[in-house]
C-alpha cells in the first residue's frame, strides 16, 4: 500500500472515531476527577498521535481502546506533574498504566453521565447545549459561538467556566436512583433541543449551522440509544429526525425560503421519516404522552403529505392543543392560531392570534408573520402589508426575509 | 469533598420573631445536626450571634479601621454555617436541601479549597 494510501485510511478512521467515540471516550476519561477540560486536551493529544503514528505502525486492532490508552497515559503524566491539584485518590485499576496491546474491548458507555453533568441543576441553562455539543459529540467552539450569534472568544471563556465550575464544585459522574433521574432528564431533553431550535432561529446558511442541526440529531439518537424505555426521550428524538428529514425541501436549489406546505415532498428524506416514525411508535407504546410526543406527532402529521398527498388538519389541531396543554408556550400558541385560521378561516385565525395573552407576542417574528399571512387571506391587504413589513424587520434569516418580501408584494 | 453549607437568612428580631416562634426552628436544627452526625459527614458547625454583635476590622485602604456592624449590609444576614464532608455536590445538595434554614432563607453550598491542622499545615480536605 502507498503511503498516502495509509495516511488516507488512517485520516478517514479518525475522522470516524472523532465522529462517534468522542463523547464515550471523553466521559471515561473526565469522570473520576470531573477534569472535562484535562480529558478533553488528553484525548486531542490521543488523536493527534493517532494521525502520525497509524500510517506506519499499522491502524491498532482496537483503535478506541488504544486511543483511550493514550490519552489515559497522557493524563497519568499530567496528575504526576507537580501542580496538578488531586483532591481524590483514584482507582488504580482506572489509572494504572496500560500498555498498548492490551484489549480495553469493553469501553464503558459514560455518556449519559456526562449528559447529566452537563444539564446538572448548578449549569447556567445557557451553557448546557454548547457543553453537551462540546464534549459529547466534540463541537469546535468556534462553530458553537457561530450557531448561537456569539463571539468565538467569549462563548470559548463561558465553556471554560463551565468546566472548571463541574470540576471544582464536584458535579459527579453518576446515574442518579430513579426518580432523581427522572427529575433531571428534562434537563438534558431541554438541553439537546436546544441544539435543534437554535437551528430554526437563526439562518440555516453558514456550514456550521447547517451541521449543528445534524449534531442534534445525533445527541437525540445518542440519547435514545442511552434511554431506550423513556417516551420523552424517542419522541424527542422522533421529532428531529422527522424535522430533518424535511430540510432537503426547505430551500429551492438557489436557496430561497418554501415554507412547509409549499414543500415538495419528494424532496424529504425517506429514510429519515421512517426511523423517526419508528421511534414515535416505540415512543406511543409507552402510553405516556408528553411535550415532545405531541411536537414529534405534529411532524409526522405534517409528513404524512408523502403517503397521503394531504394532511389532516383536524388530527393537526387535535395535537397542537395537546401539546399547549401539556406544554403552553408562544410559539405553540401561534402555531395553533395557524391552524385554526387554516380549518375556520383567517378571521377566526387572527382572533385566536388575539387571545394571546403574551405581552412577547407583539415582538414573535412567527406571531406577526402567521398575522400577515391571515390578514392577505382576509382580503385586508393594507393591514397584511403593514404586518408583513414589520415581520420582515424582525427576521433574522435573510431567505425568509426574501420570501415575506415576496409575499408582500 | 468538603463543603460549607452557608446559611443566609433575615435575621429573626428583623421579621418579628420571638424566641418562642423560633422554638420550631430549633427543634429542627437539632434534629438535622444530628441526621449529618449519624451519616458521618459532619465537620462541625456555627450559628452566628446576630449582626447587631458584629464588628467588622479591614486595612484595605492602608490604615486600620474598625467597624460596627456586618461587610455588607445586606437584607439576607450571614446566619451559621455547617462544615460537611461528603463524596459531591449531588450529596451536598442533598443534605442542602433538608437544612431547615431553606424554609426561610437561602443556603449557599462552598466547596473547601484548602483547610489547616496543627499537625500538617494547611492542605486540601
Amino acid at each position: 500500500m502507498s503511503r498516502l494510501r495509509e495516511d488516507q485510511q488512517a485520516q478517514s478512521l479518525v475522522a470516524e472515531l472523532t465522529r462517534n467515540s468522542y463523547g464515550k471516550l471523553l466521559a471515561v476519561l473526565a469522570a473520576p476527577t470531573r477534569d472535562i477540560a484535562a480529558a478533553e486536551d488528553a484525548l486531542a493529544d490521543a488523536f493527534e498521535r493517532a494521525l502520525s503514528r497509524w500510517p506506519d505502525d499499522g491502524i491498532p486492532a482496537n483503535p478506541e481502546g488504544w486511543l483511550l490508552t493514550v490519552a489515559r497515559n497522557r493524563l497519568r503524566d499530567l496528575w504526576k506533574s507537580s501542580g496538578y491539584r488531586m483532591t481524590e485518590s483514584l482507582d488504580e485499576s482506572d489509572y494504572a498504566s496500560t500498555s498498548l496491546d492490551n484489549d480495553i474491548s469493553a469501553i464503558p458507555d459514560r455518556r449519559l453521565e456526562l449528559m447529566l453533568v452537563c444539564a446538572h441543576p448548578a449549569i447556567a441553562p445557557n451553557i448546557r447545549t454548547p457543553l453537551m455539543l462540546q464534549s459529547v459529540l466534540g463541537v469546535e467552539a468556534a462553530a458553537i459561538a457561530t450557531a448561537f450569534a456569539v463571539e468565538p472568544a467569549a462563548m470559548a471563556q463561558r465553556l471554560v467556566r463551565a468546566k472548571k465550575r463541574i470540576r471544582d464544585a464536584g458535579i459527579p459522574f453518576v446515574l442518579p436512583e430513579r426518580d432523581d433521574l427522572a427529575r433531571r432528564l428534562p434537563a438534558v431533553l431541554e438541553a439537546v433541543y436546544g441544539a435543534y431550535a437554535i437551528d430554526w432561529q437563526l439562518t440555516p446558511q453558514g456550514a456550521p449551522i447547517e451541521s449543528l442541526s445534524a449534531e442534534a440529531l445525533h445527541l437525540a439518537l445518542v440519547l435514545a440509544e442511552l434511554l431506550p424505555d423513556d417516551p420523552e426521550v424517542l419522541g424527542l428524538a422522533a421529532l428531529i429526525c422527522l424535522s430533518e428529514a424535511r430540510r432537503p425541501a426547505r430551500r429551492t436549489a438557489d436557496g430561497a425560503f418554501v415554507p412547509l406546505d409549499e414543500q415538495d415532498p419528494g424532496r424529504w428524506d425517506p429514510a429519515l421519516i421512517a426511523r423517526g416514525e419508528a421511534l414515535l411508535r416505540r415512543a406511543h407504546d409507552r402510553r405516556t404522552p408528553g411535550r415532545f410526543q405531541y411536537e414529534a406527532a405534529i411532524q409526522s402529521a405534517h409528513c404524512a403529505r408523502i403517503t397521503q398527498g394531504t394532511v389532516d388538519t383536524d388530527a393537526l389541531r387535535k395535537l397542537h392543543r395537546a401539546l399547549l396543554r401539556v406544554a403552553p408556550s408562544l410559539g405553540a400558541a401561534v402555531a395553533s392560531a395557524a391552524i385554526d385560521g387554516e380549518i375556520d378561516g383567517p378571521e377566526a385565525g387572527l382572533r385566536a392570534l388575539d387571545a394571546i395573552d403574551d405581552p412577547a407576542v407583539d415582538r414573535f417574528q412567527p406571531a406577526i408573520a402567521t398575522r400577515a399571512h391571515l390578514l392577505a387571506e382576509a382580503g385586508r391587504p393594507e393591514e397584511a402589508a403593514e404586518a408583513f413589513r414589520r415581520a420582515i424587520e424582525l427576521t433574522a434569516d435573510p431567505c425568509v426575509a426574501e420570501y415575506l418580501f415576496w409575499r408582500l408584494r | 469533598m468538603r463543603y460549607c453549607l452557608l446559611m443566609h437568612y433575615q435575621e429573626g428580631p428583623d421579621v418579628g420573631l420571638t424566641e418562642e416562634d423560633m422554638a420550631p426552628a430549633m427543634a429542627a436544627f437539632q434534629q438535622y445536626a444530628d441526621d449529618l452526625s449519624a451519616a458521618g459527614v459532619l465537620i462541625g458547625t456555627e450559628v452566628l450571634e446576630s449582626v447587631v454583635a458584629t464588628t467588622t476590622v479591614t486595612a484595605h485602604t492602608g490604615t486600620p479601621e474598625i467597624q460596627d456592624g456586618p461587610f455588607a449590609d445586606t437584607k439576607e444576614k450571614l446566619g451559621g454555617i455547617f462544615v460537611i464532608d461528603v463524596d459531591n455536590l449531588d450529596e451536598a445538595l442533598k443534605w442542602a436541601r433538608r437544612n431547615p434554614a431553606t424554609g426561610w432563607g437561602w443556603i449557599e453550598i462552598r466547596p473547601v479549597a484548602r483547610t489547616y491542622a496543627a499537625d500538617r499545615g494547611w492542605y486540601v480536605p
